[in-house]
């Protein structure tokens, strides 16, 4: 896709289904590669783009569920949204600092 | 075109569009007050909330709350309605004049971008920006021209929870109908795709910097109660008192209120019977009609205390909060992570449980919940169990401290919790195969002190809504159960009890064959018939069917009666029957008026009696083998 989509500064972008509580940092792109609770791919996405979560879109995980850090909640430009690690992943995200 | 609307005499129609925890609901109230209609829309389960509001310039509007959403692509049944009446493809709705898109001030983000894609419809938009004391206070500069400019909308402000709070917005609803009612533009509008979605966003983003200047301490509150509330073990903690508290107070505060209707009820069924002459009127008045009403009025106590914490913590933030750290918990079993209250209030009764599902959005998600939600054990199975139970068990300790009696209680009570997690885990992974449960992505949205006026305005709404809709259909069971405990009349001369006469007796006998096997006698078929007006009426019913005098005070006696008659195999079998048996018309009512349909309301009843019989005769059959018969 886009220049944009892609890690800047040759820092690779961290899936944010992965990223530790604390985690800060920009969104890269927003992936699905997988159907995820019986949606297509493309659903997902727009999901997600739906809650805010586009490119360059400054996020931050605040808290992390007790059963297997699940789910998380991610703070978005100015809003909290609860989502599972599971979709989370489709969201690449660089640290800040190191780009 | 707009002297058209100006002289005629028709009200406007306006629409309320917003993003979830926009406020929407409460500006809907603000605006409306109590000239309100909820309804359904037709052939939907849908609520569609409508109001009239009066203009300073005296012309009056139809206002229609539409279902929040962040677009208009319709994902779900609510979404589809939304998009419907805004494109004016619904036949039931006028097209709306005007699109009022309400934002929460302090969040616009989201909001923004749901206004490019109204405006792309082609009908007149107006922005309203809710809670603006609240994003003044908190140091957001919003530059309401520029967003007015940028957007190319009419942008007001408005504070729903405060009196005079919709002057501004109700004097500009005259002015902007003049200019901007007057020609609707081309609808354009597509359903949206992710490069779209990019597109509208990164609009929204730029406008929000152009006319929104952020403060520079941004909002600690939400966040400092957050690390306490979201903790994963002091928010589970905090989660688990809160439910505790809001158990015990369904279960004991709601019960003395509970004794005050019922005896209320029972004493003015006294008055009616000696009032009138003894027959078949007097019987109708009081064991049919008065007691039918008593029967509806009785969940009311319930209802209220379960739906006022409900709203409290709905409007303070809270329920996103519990959802969140309830999903991975209810996920396992395939419910949401919402289902937990409705879950545990159904402990106390199903009928308010089944009323909570409302907080669920997705349809499959609320439908799997109302499903399971009678098999919790609630507090009218009590009486069975304990009269049952003290009449079968031995009340001797085991391994020293461990009460037999207690054992077999505390099993009730986990063999309910246990089938209900089986049954939705089936019904997830076998029924609804094809369809897995949607994604669990919620907005936080920031803490606020609720109002006391939007409170009282939910409860008053869920009271009338309990008391007319199902209200209705409980009263028509209960007359119909009465009807079948009470024809045909004994003959003179009669020595038996009165329902040994009647068509409840009959069909008792004629179920005999079927429920034979299950270890069930046709005095026990007799009484499940009444005890469909409610599990506790049984332990009367059984009462009566054997002769004994005194109602639900003779429990021991009838206990004493029962033991004599039946074999424990039996007796066991009658308390495995109960944990899974539909023996609730009241709650079969409510089912059908929440899911809309009669299929759904035959689907539980068909598969909680399938799943009674399988587990009584199983129960019976190893009793029996193992020599209890």
């Amino acid at each position: 896709m886009s220049e944009s989509h892609l890690p800047r500064n040759g820092h690779t972008s961290l899936p944010l289904g992965q990223a530790p509580c604390g985690f800060r940092g920009r969104v890269d792109a927003i992936e699905v590669r997988e159907q995820s609770g019986g949606l297509p791919p493309a659903e997902i996405e727009n999901r997600l783009l739906e809650l805010g979560f586009v490119e360059g879109a400054h996020v931050e995980i605040l808290h992390e569920g007790a059963f297997a850090r699940d789910p998380i909640a991610v703070r978005i430009n100015n809003a909290t949204i609860a989502l599972r690690r599971r979709e989370a992943m489709a969201i690449l995200a660089t640290a800040d600092g190191t780009g | 075109m707009s002297t058209a609307l100006a002289t005629s005499p028709d009200p406007w129609h306006f629409a309320l569009v917003g993003t979830p925890n926009s406020g929407k609901t409460a500006l809907f109230n603000a605006l409306t007050g109590s000239r309100q209609k909820v309804a359904n829309y037709p052939g939907v389960t849908v609520e569609r909330k409508a109001g009239l509001l009066l203009t300073p310039a005296g012309r009056s509007v139809n206002l229609i709350d539409l279902p929040g959403t962040y677009s208009l692509r319709g994902r779900s049944p609510d979404e589809e309605i939304t998009r419907d009446v805004v494109l004016g493809r619904l036949a039931s709705e006028s097209v709306p004049d005007l699109l009022l898109c309400v934002a929460d001030a302090t969040n616009l983000r989201l909001a923004l971008r749901l206004v490019l894609e109204l405006k792309r419809t082609g009908r007149p938009v107006m922005l309203v920006l809710n809670m603006f004391d609240l994003a003044q206070r908190r140091g957001i500069k919003i530059d309401c021209d520029r967003l007015a400019a940028e957007l190319g909308v009419p942008v007001v402000t408005a504070v729903a929870v405060k009196r005079d709070g919709t002057a501004q917005l109700l004097a500009r609803m005259d002015e902007i109908a003049d200019s901007h009612l007057a020609a609707p533009g081309q609808n354009t509008w597509k359903p949206p795709g992710a490069a779209d979605l990019r597109a509208a966003q990164r609009e929204a983003d730029r406008i929000i910097a152009t006319a929104v200047g952020m403060p520079e301490r941004p909002d600690t509150l939400t966040a400092r109660l957050d690390a306490v509330l979201l903790h994963p073990i002091a928010g589970l903690a905090i989660l688990l008192a809160l439910l505790f508290v809001m158990f015990q107070a369904v279960f004991s505060w709601a019960q003395p209120l509970m004794d005050l209707i019922q005896s209320g009820f029972d004493a003015l069924g006294v008055i009616m019977h000696n009032a009138l002459p003894d027959g078949l009127l007097q019987s109708f008045i009081q064991n049919g009609v008065i007691s039918g009403v008593g029967s509806v009025i009785v969940f009311l106590p319930q209802i209220l205390i379960l739906f006022l914490f409900i709203l409290l913590l709905e409007d303070f933030g809270y329920m996103a909060r519990a959802a969140f750290l309830m999903d991975r918990i209810m996920g396992s079993a395939g419910l949401h992570g919402r289902a937990f209250i409705p879950l545990l209030s159904s402990f106390a009764c199903a009928i308010p449980g089944i009323m909570a599902t409302r907080v669920i959005d997705n349809r499959r998600d609320r439908l799997t919940t109302i499903l399971v939600a009678p098999l919790m054990t609630c507090s009218a199975r009590i009486p069975v169990y304990t009269l049952i139970i003290s009449a079968f068990i031995p009340a001797r300790h085991v391994w020293g401290f461990v009460n037999l009696q207690g054992i077999v209680m505390f099993g009730l009570y986990a063999a309910g919790i246990a089938s209900a997690l089986g049954v939705s885990f089936v019904a997830k992974h076998f029924v609804w195969r094809e369809h897995e449960t949607p994604p669990f992505m919620l907005e936080l949205p920031d803490y606020k002190l609720p109002r006391i006026r939007s409170v009282v305005m939910g409860l008053y709404q869920r009271a009338m809504m309990f008391l007319k809709r199902a209200g209705t259909t409980i009263f028509s069971m209960m007359v119909v159960i009465w009807f079948l405990a009470s024809f045909p009349r004994p003959p003179a001369g009669a020595t038996d009890p009165a329902i040994n006469y009647s068509l409840a007796a009959i069909i008792g006998r004629a179920l005999e064959p079927i429920l034979a096997p299950v270890g069930f006698n046709w005095q026990i078929n007799v009484a499940l018939i009444p005890g469909m007006a409610a599990r506790e009426v049984a332990v009367a019913a059984l009462g009566t069917v054997y002769a004994i005098e005194g109602g639900k005070e003779a429990a021991a006696q009838i206990g004493q009666a029962l033991a004599n008659k039946w074999t424990l195999a039996t007796a066991l079998a009658v308390l495995a029957w109960y944990i899974f048996a539909p023996q609730c018309a009241s709650t079969l009512a409510v089912i059908k008026r929440e899911t809309g349909s009669w299929k759904w309301m035959a689907v539980t009843f068909a598969y909680m009696i399938t799943l009674a019989y399988i587990a009584s005769f199983m129960v019976y059959h190893v009793a029996v083998a193992l020599g209890a018969g």
